[in-house]
């Protein structure tokens, strides 16, 4: 070797990156913890608004899939990409940037949420100026990677890196499909999409932001760390190209495996079930792959914590990617569906593939940066045991529960009625289960607390070398310009360039032509669905405020055990002036959809008032959170012509000016709600002022458009 | 469902991007060895790691 090239790795980035994934995994969860009490005691929110349910669910999911996994996802990556590419990260100033931006964003997005600041889509709740500095700091990050690559000294990509790129590519173009919206404030937008194409476009980012946030990135960690680990090479290389290539093909077109027997159009809900259950395939290669790295050294994972804490991370990626495909499943997902199984699998990937994944690496990660020797085995080992039974604690009684639910919701007499007519019998039979769950959730985060005192007291016995020295050959020569080398090639082959150009261009008029020619062939019309009335649509943006559709749904499924409880199934034409759509994923309360004035549920305004101020009084042993501050807060209307303005830009055949007298059509709608409701004994002076009156008002819409309008006066 | 339109262009768009990514890994050689790759990894820093730790000691 003439000539070697002397460079240094940075770890100090990686130990930052480290730590963050520690700290807001820890405050990630306990407010899942405090969310998971909460539905045990729901007084447990304080009487705050800011701590209540439907504001901290989004604030837990966010906190641990974007701040803890991220973070974790980071750390990974700047450890492993400059020793794979024998090059250092290209830009220092990127990767702190990146660091700080990061940091920055989650910071915003622990202030937003519990505001009520949200896009009601589910992992991409922050608001669009969180939105567009999460686009800025992430193509930092892309800027940085890929120029590492192109600077890199080792010709060879390894598999990890192929799901670094993926990863990246494909979240960049998730997360601008699912944010596409028009800015009414500051802090409030409407997407551009709205009901069916709403929820789609927001289940094909939410089944990808698992797959290419939670899945691919960790399973190019899992190619780095576990052969390291187990310092023996990855079982087979040629099956993790396969899988590699097989998964992200398929990945993508999972998507509306979410939406099984909801509006969306058979054939959409066909193509996700096949694309799901095809998933197996590549799913079950990584796994294996993963797993049969340790051939002949299982004895290894006796001893050693790191192994352990990976075995079983594998084994619960398997676990989940089986039970992924079967929920898939039209009949399977008929039970699964709005309850606690799918939270129980979401879990067991959470807290067994990304949790233990992360957890095996900063007890490797540690004593290698600080070139000492991990404090404590035996407190690693008692981590690996109480995590492992926290999972166990965590998932079967939510399996047990979503069943015990879903059984129960479908159960009729033989005289042909609801068994359990009342919804609240379904959810006060859970509470046993709700408490199990909770000791769960405690025990794996006392495990992280065991685990951070384990990393502190090693980093603190050794001494931390920020700047690791390495060497290595330059790139020989005929591959040092990489950007003619592409070209070159594809010079040469004519055949396969014009096919890919065509591929380009037809694509380009596809996009262009497209929406020109499908906006009228859109969702089967209904004559009577019409826009929302002001004061509803102030409502309804309380009702995303206060994360409302966190338990409830807004989706009447095709079953005779649904259509007896809340009346007719819901249409996909009832839902297009939906901004968001609000369909939800989960029944802790009923379905909200045929709640609307003259439904077969439907109740009075003063009921309504009752049971938003103390739920209870109106259904006892609910596990409801009170809202007495909507009945205090004056509604806020100064932003109510620009939304309409805005909604009817977006399409929303609102008459011309209308925004001029919306106001007065508010005030007149709200008066009239007032006066129902003093009627039926409500106290107060300025209640038509309430937010709360807005926020009946939209109840009291929903679903009732495609009622016949002479049954509706009767009522 | 003119969404779903969109969204499929999109998705075609990315798995052309792929398909592409792997043609070009293909033919630049990247998997014409697979098996060096998985060992080699095993051997990168450990070795230069340890003797910064020795330079350092010295």
């Amino acid at each position: 070797m003439a000539q070697v090239d002397k460079f240094q790795y940075d770890n100090d980035i990686v130990r930052k990156f480290l730590i963050a994934s520690v700290v807001f995994g820890i405050i990630g969860m306990i407010v899942g913890l405090w969310v998971a009490l909460q539905l045990i005691w729901p007084d447990l929110n304080f009487g705050i608004p800011f701590t209540t349910f439907g504001r901290i669910r989004p604030l837990h999911t966010n906190a641990v899939i974007f701040a803890f996994v991220g973070n974790g996802i980071f750390m990974g990556v700047y450890y492993s990409l400059p020793r794979l590419l024998k090059t250092p990260m290209w830009s220092k100033a990127l990767s702190n940037f990146h660091f700080w931006g990061w940091q920055a964003i989650i910071l915003a997005a622990a202030v937003t949420l519990p505001l009520g600041i949200t896009s009601a889509h589910e992992y991409a709740e922050l608001e669009w100026p969180i939105d567009l500095a999460i686009a800025v700091v992430w193509i930092a990050f892309g800027l940085n990677m890929f120029m590492t690559i192109l600077k890199r000294r080792e010709q060879h990509l390894y598999v990890a890196i192929w799901f670094y790129i993926a990863t990246w590519v494909t979240v960049t173009m998730l997360h601008v499909g699912n944010n596409i919206e028009v800015p009414v404030s500051l802090w409030k937008s409407y997407p551009v999409a709205a009901g069916v194409q709403d929820a789609l476009i927001q289940w094909w980012y939410g089944h990808n932001a698992v797959a290419f946030f939670l899945t691919t990135p960790y399973l190019g960690l899992m190619y780095y760390f576990m052969p390291k680990a187990a310092n023996r090479p990855v079982y087979s290389y040629r099956l993790s190209i396969i899988h590699f290539w097989a998964l992200i093909f398929i990945y993508i077109w999972a998507g509306p495996h979410h939406l099984l027997y909801t509006s969306l159009p058979d054939w959409a809900q066909s193509l996700g079930t096949v694309f799901s259950v095809m998933l197996i395939a590549p799913s079950w290669g990584g796994m294996l792959n993963g797993l049969l790295t340790l051939r002949g050294a299982w004895d290894r994972v006796r001893q050693d914590p790191v192994l352990k804490f990976l075995v079983v991370a594998i084994t619960a990626y398997g676990m989940a990617t089986f039970e992924g495909p079967m929920l898939s499943v039209k009949s399977v997902n008929a039970i699964s569906h709005y309850t606690d199984w799918t939270i129980g699998h979401v879990h067991v990937g959470a807290l067994g593939w990304n949790g233990f994944l992360t957890f095996g690496i900063m007890y490797w990660l540690i004593p290698r940066m600080y070139r000492t020797k991990l404090y404590s085995t035996q407190l690693a080992n008692t981590h690996f045991w109480i995590g492992t039974l926290g999972i166990l604690f965590y998932a079967i009684p939510m399996y047990w529960s979503g069943w015990t639910q879903a059984l129960m919701w479908k159960q009729f007499t033989p005289d042909g009625y609801l068994k359990y007519a009342n919804f609240l019998e379904t959810v006060t039979q859970l509470r046993w289960f709700y408490i199990a769950r909770a000791l769960g959730g405690l025990m794996f985060l006392s495990g992280v607390f065991i685990m951070a005192y384990n990393l502190i007291k090693t980093a603190r016995a050794g001494s931390f070398l920020a700047h690791e020295d390495a060497e290595a050959p330059p790139l020989a020569a005929h591959v040092t310009h990489k950007g003619e080398y592409w070209h070159k090639w594809i010079e040469r082959r004519p055949v396969p360039f014009l096919l890919v150009s065509l591929v380009a261009v037809v694509i380009g008029g596809i996009i262009e032509i497209f929406p020109m020619a499908l906006i009228k062939s859109n969702v089967p019309k209904i004559e009577s669905v019409a826009p929302y009335t002001p004061l509803e649509l102030e409502g309804r943006d309380i009702y995303i405020r206060e994360g409302c559709m966190g338990c409830h749904s807004q989706m009447v499924r095709p079953f005779r055990s649904e259509t007896e409880r809340y009346g007719e199934y819901s249409k996909s034409g009832e839902y297009i002036y939906d901004r968001p759509f609000l369909w939800g994923s989960k029944r802790t309360g009923p379905d909200l959809h045929r709640e609307g004035r003259g439904n077969k549920n439907s109740k009075s305004d003063a009921w309504h008032y009752n049971h938003m101020v103390v739920p209870q009084t109106m259904s006892p042993g609910s596990i409801m959170p009170a809202y007495p501050w909507l009945a205090k807060n004056e509604l806020n209307t100064s932003r109510t012509a620009d939304k309409i303005k805005v909604l009817k830009m977006l399409g929303t055949p609102y008459p011309q000016g209308y925004e001029q007298i919306a106001v007065q059509d508010l005030q007149k709608q709200a008066a009239q709600i007032a006066e129902s409701m003093r009627k039926d004994g409500v106290q107060d002076d300025k209640l038509e002022q309430r937010e709360i009156v807005a926020l009946v008002a939209y109840l009291q819409r929903l679903g009732t458009d495609i009622i016949p309008k002479a049954r509706a006066e009767s009522k | 469902m003119k969404a779903i339109f969109l969204l499929i262009i999109l998705s075609l768009i990315l798995a052309a991007g792929f398909l592409a990514a792997f043609f070009w890994a293909v033919r630049s050689g990247q998997y014409d060895d697979d098996y060096t790759p998985s060992v080699r990894i095993l051997f990168d820093d450990d070795t230069t790691g340890k003797s910064s730790v020795t330079n350092e000691k010295q």
